[in-house]
This record gives C-alpha cells, structure tokens and sequence, in this order.
C-alpha cells in the first residue's frame, strides 16, 4: 500500500514567482520523512506538489518529474483528483466539514468514490478512527458534529478522513502547529503507528519534532527575500541532527538563524 | 449571510480608557441607538398609518375582507375582499422565485468558483448592474417582448404538460401569470445572484482544500464544502427576492390582465396581485375605495412580514454554530 516518491528536478511557481527550484529527492516507503527550514523556504510548497494540490492556486504551476512508484503524477492525462486520491492531506489548522457529523467526515472520501453500504461505511470508519487514535474518545458520540470535539480531537478526525480512503502517501502540513503539547504528542504517537502503513511526509517547524517522528530529514533553505527554495540536503535524521553535511544546515538546527 | 452577520449584533463591550469612552464612545452610542430606534418609529408609523385608514372602509365593506374576491368599493355597496388579489400575488412570487433560483444559484456559483477570475468581474458587474435596471423598464419589456413571445412556449406547455393542473386550459393567453411570472424572475435574479455569490466567496478556503485533498472533483468540492456554508445566505437571498417579488407593482401592473379570479391556470387569462391592483385602482379610487386599497397593502405588508421570520426561522434552525 505505501509507496516510494521519486522527485526529479522540480521547480514550482506562483505565476511568474519561482517558489522553489531544483529540488530531486527519493522518498522510502513506510518511513517518515520531515521537511525543515526556515519561513518562505519553499518547504510546504514543495509538499503541496506531491498531491497536486499546488496547482488549486490561480496561477500555480509545476515543472520536472514525481513519479509515485511507477506512475507519473505529473504525465499527460493524469487526472489530479485521482493522484489526491492515492496521496492524502493534512492541514495546518483542523478543518473537518463543520457541516457533518463525526462519522460523515471520515466518511465523506468514501461517498465521493460512490455509492458504498452503510455496512462497509461503518466498518472503514471504525477502522480508521481506530487508526487514529480517536475512536475510544467518539464511539458514543458518532452523530455528532465534528466541530464540537477539541482542536486536537478534531485534528485525529481530520487524519481518520485522510486515511479512510486508503491512500498510498499521507502529507501533513504543521499538523501540530495548532495545537497544545499534550495534543502534539497524541499526534506523534500516532505517526509513529500510521508509517507501519503509508509513506509519511511532514513539514514542521518544530525541530524537536522532526528529530522525534522522523527517520529522514530535508533541510530547506532559500537564498534570500525573492529567491527560489531549495533543498540544501536530505538524509537520515539522526545524522542531519548530529553531524550535517553542509554548514547552512549545521547553522539552522543549532539556532543559529531562521 | 444572516448568520455571519449575528455574530456582530450587540456589540461586544470595550475595554477602553475612561477618557477614550468620554470622547467618542458617548455620541457614537447616542446616533447608533438613535438610528436603531427611528427605524422602529417608522415601522411604527406605517402600521399605524395602514389601520387607521384602513378601517373606515373595511367598516362600510359589504362582504367578507378575506374570502371575497371582487373589487368594487368605489360603488354605494362598497363590496371588496383580499382572497384573489393575495392569491395572485403569491402565485406568481412563487412561481418567480421557483424559476429564479436555479438559475441565480447557478449564475453565483460560476462566478465565485468556475469562471476565470477576469470574466467573473465582469460578469458579477453585469450582474449588479441587472438589479439597478428600473422595474418599469422591465414592464414594458414584458409587455412589448414577452407577452407577444409567451404564446409559443405557452402553447408547448399547454399541449404537452396539459395534464399537470398549472398548465390546463382550453386556450392559453400572452398576458397570463406565467408571464408576469417570467418578468418577476427576471427582476429577482440579479439580487439573489448577488447576494449568492457574496456568500459562497466567503465560503472558507480551509474547507474547500480539505474536499479537494480528499480527492473531490470541483462540483464534488461545492457540495461538499461551498453550499452547506452557504445555505443560509442562499435562503436569505431567496426571501429577500420573494419578498421583492411580492412588493413588485409596475412590471405587474403593465402584464396582468387584473381579472378577480382565483385559478392555479397560470396560462390563462388571469392574474393580479395587490400591489398590481394598487397601482392600477389609486388613480380614480373614491375615499372607501383609497381605504380599501390601503387595507389590501396592510395586508401585503403582513404577508411579506411572516414570509422575512419564516426565513429567519429557517436559516436560525438550519446554519451551524459561528458559520466556521
């Protein structure tokens, strides 16, 4: 089900603003792998390419190569709401569909694919809030809304709707920025269980963070206000925070800038 | 919109310094306060202007107000009555909304979320600038356009819809319900397209994103994100050009043939509404007879009243707390 992500010479623009440039990397499967780097640097840019996402901007668009196994994300007749299928989303800030209740939401990919029995519904959902780490805490309450449970409640459900479609990739974008320690670390934990299954990507500011959830790190960078981000280097995180290749990398992570 | 709007009624306390308040929060709450309370003065007045030269003439009435159907209160037996004047009304302020809405809803949701954004502007000017077009001018059109072009389509639902009871009759006529009909929604639209497309452009980014990232198509991102959000506007929208539908006097007047009728054929030679009737009775209306055209506009206002709190109910009961 997790699958590995080719990135080869990609560079993204907001209309004519190049926003990142020159970034190749290899995304293992079954891993997580944390984006770094100061503000502007391009980092939830670049994450918002490898769903596709990206492109939603007016405007916005992306040259160079992802390949997600053996399909070009980026080839002529890709259609871009079947890649956000295979690769799904986590948003900086909870945004379940204030709409529906509990169970909707993390119903609600599903219904998108057709028509699915209540009873198979009702087994994906427990399944993936299960997954989630959230079931225990909602069970009783299934047919309420979602926006009645806490930031960090409403958090899990947003990673429970992400990953009742089954998705390939999981991106998540600050999910932890939002929210109190005590949330942070339900999240944390529970990226630990989901890499057993998909291929985790996530951007973060929070270093202790990325060290903690992390097996692979890419530090970002950009070389000045205007200039395209890129990717300074990428490898196993203990190394990135231990001894880095490159200075520029050695700099942010003891605090010496950014 | 409404419930958008909820949040900032009553406005939240400050935490201003004394000398801040005495400077500028004194008067300001002085001309608030005061604007708040002469709009309810005018309601006032207006209600109580409406009855008090309304019942005179409801007094002399030989009938029954609300069940009779003939207009004749200029005679010595003054005999008037509502039934059939309210029944035009709101048939055709039904009928109107019933053909505008879909169309004003689709209209809103091309330009907030299909259109690229160079022809959206252009097209939501348009749009604005369909609303400031006079009512007359819509009447006239009607008149001089529609009621002659009406017989084709009139004819069609006629021969092959007979069989529902709006669209049954032995022959169908230009200046029929429908036809006023048609020209009301033609009014109403741009106001419900405007106020639509407001709503679903604040319709939040954050959400929109989640259904596309579940992998939603555009429409599938509409239905999920864009109309639940908007709903509330959407019906707010939609009574604000009922209750412009009902109120319509002109457009009417020039169209409908003001006959006393009460009949759901809206393809025959029938129709009128009271504010149509106002418009065409003021002129050579004796005292009973001006008192009874009041009275028929109290009513007119009463109806537009308990259309404007059904809408409030409905949007209370269906919008979701904070619009988040």
């Amino acid at each position: 089900m997790a699958k590995q992500i080719e990135v080869a010479d990609l560079d993204a623009y907001y209309g004519s603003h190049k926003a990142i440039e020159g970034i190749s990397m290899t995304i293992e499967p079954r891993s997580v792998t944390a984006f770094i780097g100061p503000s502007g640097c391009g980092k939830s840019t670049f994450l918002r390419t490898l769903n596709r996402m990206h492109e939603v901007i007016p405007g916005a668009r992306v040259t160079g190569k992802i390949r997600l196994e053996d399909q070009d994300l980026y080839g002529a007749g890709v259609d871009p709401v079947s890649v956000r299928r295979t690769v799904g989303m986590v948003f900086q800030r909870p945004n379940p569909f204030p709409t529906m209740s509990i169970f909707d939401n993390v119903a609600a990919g599903l219904r998108l694919n057709g028509r699915v029995r209540r009873s198979e519904l009702e087994g994906v959902v427990e399944k993936s809030l299960r997954g989630a780490n959230l079931w225990n805490e909602v069970k009783d309450r299934l047919s309420k809304p979602g926006a009645g449970l806490s930031g960090g409640q409403q958090q899990r459900l947003c990673i429970a709707r992400a990953i009742a479609v089954s998705p390939a990739v999981l991106l998540m974008d600050e999910p932890c920025s939002a929210l109190d320690p005590i949330s942070t670390l339900a999240i944390e934990d529970l990226i630990a269980q989901l890499k057993n299954d998909f291929t985790i990507v996530i951007v973060t500011h929070n270093m202790q963070q990325a060290a903690r959830v992390s097996d692979r790190t890419a530090f970002f960078n950009l070389a000045g206000p205007g200039k395209p981000g890129k990717l300074v280097e990428m490898d196993d995180t203990s190394k990135i925070f231990t001894t880095p290749s490159e200075k520029a990398t050695e700099d942010y992570i003891t605090g010496r800038f950014g | 919109m409404a419930t958008s709007l909820r949040t900032r009624e009553g406005g939240p306390a400050t935490g201003r310094s004394a000398s801040r308040h005495d400077r500028g929060e004194g008067p300001f709450r002085f001309l608030t306060t005061g604007a708040g309370i002469l709009l309810l003065a005018i309601m006032a007045a207006i209600a109580v202007f409406l009855v008090v030269k309304a019942i005179p003439a409801l007094q002399q009435n030989t009938s029954n107000f609300f069940t009779e159907k003939l207009w004749t209160p200029n005679g010595a037996e003054p005999r008037f009555g509502i039934a059939a004047l309210a029944f035009g009304t709101l048939i055709s302020s039904l009928l109107a909304l019933l053909m505008a809405l879909p169309v004003a809803v689709g209209v809103a949701l091309f330009i907030s979320h299909y259109a690229p954004r160079r022809l959206a502007g252009v097209l939501g000017y348009l749009v604005d600038l369909l609303a400031a077009v006079p009512s007359v001018v819509y009447g006239l059109w009607g008149v001089i356009f529609l009621v002659p072009f009406m017989s084709g389509p009139a004819t069609f639902l006629n021969t092959y819809f007979g069989w529902i009871p709006l669209f049954a009759g032995d022959a169908v006529y230009g200046r029929s319900i429908l036809t006023a009909s048609v020209v009301l929604a033609i009014m109403i639209l741009p106001i419900i397209a405007a106020i639509s497309r407001e709503v679903f452009l604040q319709a939040p980014g954050s959400l929109e994103e989640a259904s596309l990232a579940l992998g939603a198509t555009r429409w599938e991102m509409i239905r999920m994100s864009v109309l639940p959000f908007g709903r509330a506007g959407v019906v707010s929208a939609a009574m604000l050009g009922l209750g412009r539908a009902m109120g319509e006097t002109i457009a009417v007047a020039l169209i409908f043939p003001a006959t006393f009728e009460i009949t759901l054929r809206v393809l025959s030679a029938n129709g009128n509404s009271i504010a149509a009737n106002i418009a065409n009775g003021f002129g050579e209306a004796t005292v009973t007879g001006r008192g009874a055209l009041i009275a028929s506009g109290l009513v007119l206002f009463v109806i537009t009243l308990a259309v404007n709190m059904a809408a409030r109910l409905i949007v209370a009961r269906r919008s979701f707390g904070g619009a988040a």
